[in-house]
């Protein structure tokens, strides 16, 4: 499987037709000019399968699980057997130091020009061991592979920003790589999991152009993460018009209306759900009748609630009750010195006598 | 803190401590200023039609004859940005949606595009009635800090708001915070300023009647 992609691909079955669609698809998603396409395919078809090392930290293995099962066998599948994946735990045949030795070999081979993708949050309490991989802790591990490489893609949301883990009170201590990484070029693809198609488009540009593409302020490509949810939804004309689904199962969700008043964080959550979908394009949470949770936001764990509407407080209201009954309290002391004052000015008044004005 | 933790912050926290603070300083307001209580008039009441409380609460709602011609902006600027408010505070249904998480109470919203022209004309009039108040010598003299003040914190939530919706300036989480905040900071100074009117505004015009219509006169 060594070779240009377009050679393996060919052997596969796949035609160049159908590759050139794939490319310019891939091009349009990331709204770049028509010319980007057949760049993007010259350049991925000569490519040589670039060194990826994957590592799993504080994670679930979900992100690699929704990755390799929701494209297969499609192009975006194929595409990520072609890079030559030197380490990734799940789906290695080797294991223990074997395994270990594998990481060190395409590490030195490749020093300064892997990739690097790291998939779950970094614990720092208990100086990280609460995550060790063979006997070393993941910031360990973190700090001696992203020195050799040429870019780090921060897989999902934990890697991005800490996701689950780093949820309240975080009792590892999570963090996300960009807060240890801070001199190699990071690309945060946050989601939980991610869109397939997004690490594609990501590894399809570096590839062609030999550079990561454009980033938001929080380091997520722009081509994907550009609009809100809730901008793009189909459910949105119904948001105009004021028609909310109030619960899973009445009228207004079976009509498809907007899920806001049910929680969606679709009006505050940048991601491509919307027009991409997900399962090959099949459907994705909004159209299931589910509001958005805001998976690809930094700390949606913590955002008031997943049931909460947006507009609606995201704690009860504590002091409420008790700030009542102390204006109350306030107001009654503050009315009874204002009439002992009254009261007191009152006795105090003199009136003027005949003999007062005579002297 | 990112914007999702502001917005959480506001939502949350925020919220919490300038409801508390509002609650706390309306009940104190309210309390204090109805003990304060009033000498009695021992005169004899005197009688003459349409002169009591009740009636004043409703005729100050009018402009007296002549003020229209004399003050259209006053007049007519401060219908216009008072009715817009209710009907962006009351009509949209993001907002109706906090009332009925707070308080139970729930209506059917307006359609988005007329709040947003709501808004817009509710911003117009106060934009108006501001220049009104610079420009014209009398209304300026008049002026202290609190009313460009409360000018300012009235206005705020609304532009803020707007500007969400619109997806203008900053990105929609951001402003969202903004604007939610800029209600709690207008709900903090709301029971100690001039805009406390919002509690007091039918007490005291009915006290106003009914010490006038002692007197015999239609106020």
């Amino acid at each position: 499987m060594q070779g240009p992609l377009i050679d393996t691909l060919a052997r596969q079955g796949v035609s160049r037709r159908t590759f050139l669609k794939y490319c310019a698809t891939l091009a349009s998603m990331m709204a770049l000019p028509p010319a980007a396409g057949l760049a993007m395919a010259e350049a991925m078809a000569a490519a040589r399968r670039p060194s990826v090392i994957w590592l799993p930290f504080q994670e679930c293995t979900g992100c690699t699980e929704s990755f390799t099962r929701s494209h297969s066998p499609t192009l975006e599948g194929m595409i990520f057997d072609m890079i030559s994946l030197d380490y990734q735990e799940t789906l290695m045949a080797a294991a223990g130091h074997q395994a270990e030795a594998a990481r060190h070999t395409a590490m030195r081979d490749n020093a300064g020009k892997y990739l690097l993708v790291i998939d779950g949050s970094i614990p720092l309490d208990q100086d990280g061991a609460y995550s060790c991989i063979g006997g070393r802790s993941n910031l360990d591990i973190l700090k001696e592979a992203a020195e050799g490489a040429a870019a780090i893609i921060a897989m999902g949301t934990c890697a991005s920003y800490g996701g689950i883990p780093k949820a309240n009170p975080n009792p590892t201590g999570a963090v996300s790589v960009s807060d240890i990484i801070k001199d190699k070029p990071i690309v945060n693809i946050p989601g939980c999991p991610p869109i397939p198609v997004v690490m594609t488009g990501v590894l399809a540009h570096y590839l062609t152009f030999g550079s990561l593409p454009e980033l938001d302020a929080k380091g997520r490509p722009k081509a994907f993460y550009g609009e809100t949810i809730h901008d793009r939804c189909y459910r949105r004309p119904f948001y105009d018009q004021g028609k909310f689904a109030k619960t899973f199962d009445d009228e207004g969700a079976r009509r498809g209306w907007c899920l806001f008043e049910l929680g969606c964080k679709g009006p505050v959550t940048y991601n491509a759900c919307a027009t991409v979908k997900w399962n090959g394009g099949t459907s994705w949470p909004v159209e299931s009748g589910h509001g958005c949770l805001g998976c690809s936001e930094p700390d949606f764990w913590d955002a008031g609630g997943f049931y909460k509407a947006l507009s609606l407080p995201a704690d009860p209201l504590k002091f409420a009750a008790a700030a009542a009954v102390v204006g109350t309290g306030a107001g009654v002391a503050i009315g009874f010195a204002n009439r002992s004052k009254k009261g007191g000015a009152k006795s105090a008044h003199e009136t003027t006598t005949l003999d007062d004005l005579e002297a | 803190m990112n914007e999702l933790q502001f917005l959480t912050w506001v939502r949350g926290t925020g919220l919490n401590i300038a409801v508390a603070i509002f609650l706390l300083g309306v009940t104190w307001r309210l309390f204090e200023i109805y003990s304060l209580g009033r000498k009695k008039d021992l005169s004899m009441p005197r009688h003459a039609s349409g002169a009591s409380g009740f009636h004043t609460v409703f005729r100050r709602s009018l402009a007296p004859p002549g003020m229209l011609k004399r003050s259209p902006v006053s007049y007519i600027g401060g219908y216009v940005f008072h009715i817009g408010l209710a009907v962006v505070v009351f009509g949209f249904a993001p907002h109706i949606l906090l009332i009925s998480n707070l308080t139970g109470l729930s209506w059917p919203g307006l359609p988005s595009q007329f709040i947003d022209l709501a808004a817009v004309v509710t911003m117009a009039a106060m934009l108006v009635m501001l220049f009104d108040r610079i420009s014209k010598p009398v209304k300026r003299f008049l002026s202290t800090f609190e009313d460009w003040f409360t000018w300012a914190l009235t206005f705020l939530p609304v532009l803020t708001g707007w500007m969400a919706v619109q997806h203008l300036l900053l990105p929609y989480t951001t402003m969202l915070a903004l604007h939610i905040l800029s209600v709690e900071i207008l709900l903090i100074v709301l029971p100690f300023t001039k805009l406390f009117h919002a509690f007091t505004l039918f007490g005291s015009r009915w006290y106003n009647g009914r010490v006038n219509a002692h007197k015999g006169v239609p106020v």
